[in-house]
């Protein structure tokens, strides 16, 4: 069903939490909400739940208002950080227990628990307590159970924060292709960027109770609204630069003013493949030295070192890296390809530009 | 005192028998030792109890409970007992429920205030209450206009016992209910379960064996208590004398085969005790771990 926030704000105590908060969630949507820790995310899905109460602003669930509508009675599903699974009830048991309190007929109940038990692989483990499953078990009799009611929403609360990495990966696929079979509208709340990009078809970003972004993972990504969202999304490197004689610097690295007065100093931004690095060391304009090579598996993360001592972090692909023939410690040229001016406030990010042909001195571009 | 929610260190593996790399003779010194102690000054008088009791036979044992008085101060043991421990339970449930899942102003106090009998001497809490309730303590003619008689009487019998064994239950279920945390109540009620619901299906299971345990440390000090009873209860003969009470006055009239007979039923309950507290501390344990382990860390398989 749809979600509707209007103009919600919490406060606890002196501490804004969240600050006029405006979002729609569609019908069947999988949003991702997204942000680092204190940034207000996990605030707004407990206020969906009904578990707080914003201090101002409308929650529309399907067109009504909910605010005073208790948690027990607004038809959510919610899935707890920690799982929050009952200790001294059977996986069966935990499953059922929404279904019990609804008081559905119990041969119904043994129905709708067979049904979630075989639906997310659980077969078997159904008399089972929570201490003798795993993190992964656990984490799926969690949504299982939040599932039997048959909630109009689902909401997650970092649901993949307390399982190790290959089976954050599984939980992953499998949440994408529950959400594709079951098609109950879903809100979670992450603070990884690459799992909000990969999981959900929008995702809304906060930062500091504020909401910066909203739009699809590539719309975020390409388009990233202000300089906040286009660093958490890793998109960004940033340089502070020195105005001198018309020229910005920073160490031998110059861009020009972009307006800026003497003295004063200039901001830039770049995404991190947005350096071209080259053996040749008279292709480009800089010079340094490859200090370290982090393989991440396709992509790699190189650490540049100039003569200076300036250290600059960029993004090369494997093959690449093969195809140029680099290795660690060897002397290489660079140039930034584009990047983007940064304003002080860090509203509205400027376009990028180009660095090749804006460059001061010598044009040997690409 | 209550708050035993430690490792137990003598349950440790059984895979390391021996402690420690030190020669058989130093042990068996040790051993000795606190076995010497234990015998002197825990066995030998408990011994000795049962021992004195019994010394004029049986018949004179099970006969001297069988007096009017004894009976009486039996049937006045029994009612502060089951008046202060239900009591107490439900108090000690919500105190704890309070402190464990909620933030306030004064948490603290609360919490230094459960503790309150704990750190008072059971002879003033006794003084207390004669001052407030007594003849010329401050509602004590208000009182008396009325015709309500507190102190020397059964009521404040039962005063007394209730404060005295107010901390056990809350004492017990605070560390227990902290580790827990409050998300499996918020789970239950996004399920749809009302408050009441919420706390007889999802927490009163999970602390049963805490509360339990509570209770019956509650009970043995209800049963035992002496000393704020004593002071408040006038000791009239076949109305205010507790068994504890009796016990003291049939020793005072030289009648040991009696009064080793009530302290011999006492010593028994507190084996009884000992021995469900010990089981229960167990279960407790377990309780606790499970609090502490179930959310995060995906162990085995």
């Amino acid at each position: 069903m749809s979600i509707e926030l209007r103009n919600i704000s919490k406060r606890f105590g002196d501490v804004a939490a969240v600050q006029n908060v405006s979002f729609k969630v569609a019908e069947g949507e999988l949003v991702a909400l997204l942000g680092p820790s204190g940034g207000g995310k996990t605030t707004v899905l407990r206020m969906i739940a009904g578990l707080e109460q914003p201090t101002e602003g409308d929650i529309l669930i399907r067109g009504q208002r909910v605010n005073d509508v208790s948690v027990q009675k607004r038809n959510i599903g919610f899935v707890f950080q920690g799982y929050a699974l009952f200790k001294t009830m059977s996986v069966a048991d935990n499953i059922a227990f929404g279904l019990k309190i609804k008081k559905w007929p119990q041969a119904e109940i043994n129905d709708r628990v067979a049904e979630l038990l075989k639906l997310f692989g659980l077969d078997g483990l159904g008399k089972r307590f929570p201490h003798q499953l795993s993190g992964g078990q656990r984490q799926r009799v969690a949504i299982a159970r939040s599932l039997a009611p048959k909630p109009s929403v689902l909401l997650l609360d970092e649901p993949f924060g307390a399982v190790d990495a290959k089976i954050r990966q599984e939980l992953r696929d499998w949440l994408v292709h529950l959400h594709d079979e079951l098609s109950v509208t879903t809100v979670f709340v992450t603070h990884d960027q690459e799992e909000a990009m990969e999981v959900s078809n929008r995702i809304v970003i906060f930062s500091r109770g504020n909401l910066e972004q909203i739009g699809a993972p590539q719309q975020v990504y390409e388009q990233p609204s202000n300089e906040f969202v286009a660093r958490f999304i890793g998109v960004l490197n940033v340089l502070e630069l020195r105005v001198e004689n018309g020229v910005a610097r920073l160490h031998e690295l110059t861009f020009p003013s972009h307006g800026v007065a003497d003295g004063a100093s200039l901001r830039i931004g770049f995404r991190p493949y947005a350096i071209q690095i080259s053996p040749q060391l008279s292709e480009y304009r800089y010079r340094a030295t490859l200090r370290h090579v982090y393989f991440l598996g396709v992509q790699l993360r190189l650490e540049l070192e100039t003569p200076s001592g300036l250290t600059l972090r960029t993004r090369i692909t494997k093959d690449e890296f093969v195809r140029l023939g680099l290795a660690e410690d060897q002397q290489i040229s660079f140039q930034i390809r584009e990047y983007r001016v940064l304003s002080r406030d860090g509203f509205a990010l400027n376009p990028e530009v180009s660095a090749v042909h804006q460059a001061p001195s010598i044009g040997e571009g690409i | 005192m209550a708050g035993t929610t430690q490792k137990r260190w003598t349950s440790g593996n059984a895979k390391s028998r021996r402690g420690t790399e030190d020669p058989w003779y130093i042990r068996w010194i040790l051993i000795g030792i606190a076995g010497f102690f234990a015998g002197v000054f825990l066995v030998l008088p408990l011994a000795n109890v049962f021992g004195q009791a019994f010394a004029k036979g049986w018949q004179a044992a099970f006969g001297s409970l069988a007096d009017p008085d004894t009976i009486a101060a039996t049937k006045l043991t029994a009612l502060a007992t089951l008046v202060s421990v239900p009591l107490n339970t439900v108090f000690g449930v919500a105190a704890a429920w309070l402190i464990a899942k909620f933030e306030f102003r004064g948490k603290a106090i609360l919490t230094t205030l459960i503790d309150l009998p704990f750190s008072v001497s059971p002879v003033v809490t006794g003084l207390v209450y004669v001052l407030l309730f007594g003849l010329r303590g401050y509602f004590g003619p208000w009182l008396d206009q009325y015709d309500i008689q507190i102190i020397f009487a059964v009521p404040g019998i039962v005063l007394a016992t209730i404060f005295v064994t107010f901390p056990f239950v809350a004492r017990e279920l605070i560390p227990l209910m902290q580790a827990q945390g409050s998300d499996q109540e918020q789970a239950a009620l996004t399920l749809g379960a009302t408050g009441w619901q919420t706390f007889w299906h999802v927490t009163l299971p999970s602390i049963k064996w805490g509360l339990l345990y509570g209770v019956i440390l509650c009970t043995a000090r209800a049963v035992g208590e002496f000393g704020a009873v004593s002071v408040v209860s006038g000791h009239i003969t076949g109305v205010t004398d507790t068994l504890p009470l009796r016990i003291e006055k049939l020793d005072k009239e030289y009648n040991s085969v009696a009064a080793f007979s009530i302290a011999a039923l006492l010593a028994v309950l507190a084996l009884l005790t000992l021995g469900l507290k010990t089981w229960l501390e167990h279960r407790q344990q377990r309780e606790l771990d499970l609090a502490q382990t179930s959310s995060d860390s995906p162990d085995e398989h």
